[in-house]
C-alpha cells in the first residue's frame, strides 16, 4: 500500500492530511484519466446512436454495469441500476416498492444508527401510509445484534427492514449476514434494504451471500466521481416495481393513449444517466480490484487499531463505537472533554488536517449518545501511519490551545 | 499559541463567560438553537425605558458561539435599545476581531440573532 498515495494527484500537496474519506474519497489519476478519455475520444449519448462513438459509450456503460455486478456478486447485470447517489437509490425504493407495498398497520423497521438517507425516507413513508415506524436500538457494543432483532422485531407485521452495513459515525460493522438469515427464518416475506455506502468502498461485499433484497452505495466514496450511485435489487422485485421517473430511455413504446415501459435496467434509468460518472466508477472498481478488497480492509484495520491505541493515550478523549476491532471499520468518531467538536475540527483544519465535525447526518444517533456533535476521522487506502501521527499531534495541539491561559 | 481564531480573549470568554446564568428577574428572554452543531443561546434582558439595564445569557456550544455571546452581553449592557437594533451582523463580527469562514459566522451570530429577537 506504500506507493498508493502517489497515484492521487491531490496529495502532491504534501501538507494535506486527508482523514475524511467517509464523506468523500480522493480520486486516483487512473479514474481522472478514464473520464478524460471518455470526453476526449468517445463522448456520445448512449442507446440508439448508430455511429461508432455512441456504440462505444453504450458498450462502456454496459461493461461497467457488469463490472459492478461482479464486484458485489449480483446474479445478473440488470440487477444493477445506476442512480445519482445512494440517497436517490433509497428514495427510488421508497417511492416505488414502498408506496406499493406499505399499508396502514404495517411496521417499517430501521435502526438508531442509520444515516438520515436510510432513515428519513422510511419515517416519511410510514407517516404517509399510517404505518408504524420502529427504530431499533443498538446493543452495548454499538452493534445491531441478532438478539436485538429477535427480541424487538414484530416479524409478523414488519414489511421492510432498513439497515446500514457499516455506520458512518460509529464505524460499526453490523453482522448483516446473520441478521438477514434471522429475518428469513422468521418471515421470508420481509424485504431488507441495506445501506452499503460505507461498506462497498472498504470491504468485500457479496449480495448473494448476504441475501439482501436491496443494497445501495455511491461512487464518490470509492474513488469515483460525485453524482453516481448504485441500486442493487433482486430481479423479481425490480420487475414488479413501477417506474420511479418517467421520460426518455425508460419506455418501450409511447402512444397518445398509453406508454409501455422498457425492461430492466432501463425502466429505472430515465433520462440521460451520468455516463462520465459510470466510466469513473468502472475505473475505480478496476483500481480497487487491483489492490484487492481484502487487503484494503486489512490496511484500514491496521490504521484504525493504530489510531485507537494512540487516542487512548490522550486524556479526555471519548471514542464512540465498538471496542472490538473486528466489529469496526476505518471510522473513528470522538469528543474531547471541554472542547466543542467544531472547535477541534477548526483548529485541525487550520493545520490542513481534514476531519469532519457535526452530527454526520445521524442526528437520532447523536441524541441517543447524548452528544450534540462529534469529530470524525476516517481512513482509506491512501492513508498511512504518518497521517495518524499528524492527527494525534494535532489533537494535542487543540488541547494545548484550550488549556493555555 | 499561534492560532489567531482562538486568540486569548476568545478563549477567556469561552472558559469564563461574562454575564453567564439565568438572573432572578428579567423583562425579556429568547432562545435560539443551531441544529447543525447543537449550539444554543438564551438571553435574559432587563430594560429601563429605552436602555438595556442588564443582560445575561446561558447556553452551550463552541468557543466561538459562547465567546461571542459573552462579548455581546458586555457590549450591550447600558446601551440604548434603538442603538442595539442598528447593531448589524457586520458590527458583531467586528466586535470579535477574528476572520471567520461562512460556516463559523453562524456560530458567531447566534447570540446576536437572539438579541435582535429580544429587541423586537
Amino acid at each position: 500500500m506504500k506507493d498508493i498515495k502517489k497515484q492521487f494527484p491531490i496529495f502532491q500537496n504534501r501538507q494535506l492530511i486527508y482523514l475524511d474519506s467517509a464523506a468523500t474519497s480522493q480520486k486516483p489519476v487512473m479514474v481522472l484519466d478514464a473520464v478524460r478519455a471518455y470526453y476526449e475520444s468517445y463522448n456520445a449519448n448512449i442507446h440508439r446512436g448508430l455511429y461508432p462513438i455512441a456504440e462505444q459509450a453504450t458498450k462502456k456503460v454496459e461493461e461497467v454495469r457488469q463490472k459492478v455486478a461482479k464486484f458485489i456478486n449480483a446474479r445478473r447485470p440488470e440487477e444493477i441500476i445506476f442512480t445519482k447517489s445512494a440517497t436517490e437509490a433509497v428514495n427510488l425504493v421508497m417511492y416505488t416498492w414502498g408506496r406499493e407495498n406499505i399499508d396502514q398497520g404495517d411496521i417499517v423497521v430501521t435502526t438508531i444508527m442509520e444515516h438520515h438517507s436510510n432513515f428519513v425516507p422510511w419515517q416519511q413513508l410510514a407517516k404517509e401510509k399510517g404505518a408504524k415506524f420502529h427504530v431499533l436500538d443498538m446493543d452495548e457494543n454499538s452493534q445491531i445484534s441478532i438478539l436485538n432483532f429477535q427480541a424487538n422485531i414484530n416479524f409478523k407485521k414488519t414489511k421492510i427492514i432498513a439497515i446500514t452495513y457499516i455506520s458512518n459515525m460509529l464505524g460499526t460493522i453490523n453482522p448483516l449476514k446473520e441478521l438477514i438469515a434471522t429475518v428469513r427464518k422468521e418471515n421470508p416475506e420481509i424485504v431488507v434494504i441495506v445501506d452499503a455506502a460505507q461498506a462497498v468502498p472498504h470491504k468485500p461485499v457479496d449480495v448473494q451471500a448476504l441475501d439482501c433484497d436491496f443494497l445501495v452505495f455511491s461512487g464518490h466514496k470509492m474513488l469515483a466521481e460525485t453524482g453516481i450511485g448504485v441500486l442493487y435489487a433482486k430481479k423479481e422485485l425490480l420487475e414488479a416495481m413501477p417506474p420511479f421517473l418517467y421520460g426518455g430511455d425508460m419506455i418501450r413504446e409511447v402512444a397518445i393513449e398509453k406508454t409501455t415501459f422498457a425492461g430492466l435496467p432501463n425502466k429505472f434509468e430515465a433520462g440521460t444517466i451520468n455516463i462520465a460518472g459510470i466510466v469513473s466508477l468502472g475505473a475505480a472498481i478496476d483500481f480497487l480490484n487491483a489492490i484487492g478488497m481484502d487487503r484494503i480492509q486489512e490496511h484500514e484495520k491496521t490504521l484504525t487499531k493504530y489510531c485507537m491505541e494512540a487516542l487512548q493515550n490522550v486524556d479526555g478523549i471519548t471514542v464512540f463505537g465498538p471496542r472490538d476491532l473486528l466489529a469496526r471499520s476505518g471510522v473513528v468518531s470522538f469528543t474531547i472533554d471541554g472542547i466543542h467538536p467544531h472547535d477541534a475540527a477548526q483548529i485541525l483544519g487550520d493545520m490542513n488536517i481534514c476531519v469532519r465535525s457535526g452530527h454526520h447526518c445521524t442526528m437520532p444517533l447523536h441524541t441517543r449518545l447524548g452528544v450534540p456533535a462529534s469529530t470524525r476521522a476516517s481512513f482509506y487506502i491512501y492513508n498511512d501511519e504518518q497521517d495518524i501521527d499528524a492527527f494525534i499531534s494535532g489533537i494535542k495541539k487543540v488541547k494545548k490551545i484550550f488549556q493555555s491561559k | 499559541m499561534d492560532n489567531y481564531l482562538y486568540r486569548e480573549e476568545i478563549l477567556d470568554h469561552y472558559k469564563d463567560p461574562h454575564n453567564f446564568g439565568k438572573p432572578h428577574t428579567f423583562d425579556i428572554s429568547s432562545m435560539q438553537y443551531n441544529p447543525f452543531c447543537g449550539d444554543e443561546i438564551e438571553l435574559f434582558v432587563s430594560t429601563e425605558d429605552d436602555t438595556v439595564r442588564d443582560i445575561h445569557f446561558k447556553g452551550k456550544g463552541c468557543a466561538i458561539s459562547l465567546a461571542a455571546a459573552s462579548m455581546l452581553t458586555d457590549f450591550a449592557k447600558g446601551k440604548k435599545k434603538t442603538a442595539l437594533t442598528k447593531f448589524s451582523q457586520h458590527d458583531m463580527l467586528d466586535l470579535l476581531e477574528i476572520e471567520l469562514s461562512e460556516t463559523r459566522k453562524k456560530c458567531a451570530l447566534l447570540g446576536w440573532a437572539v438579541l435582535q429577537d429580544c429587541l423586537k
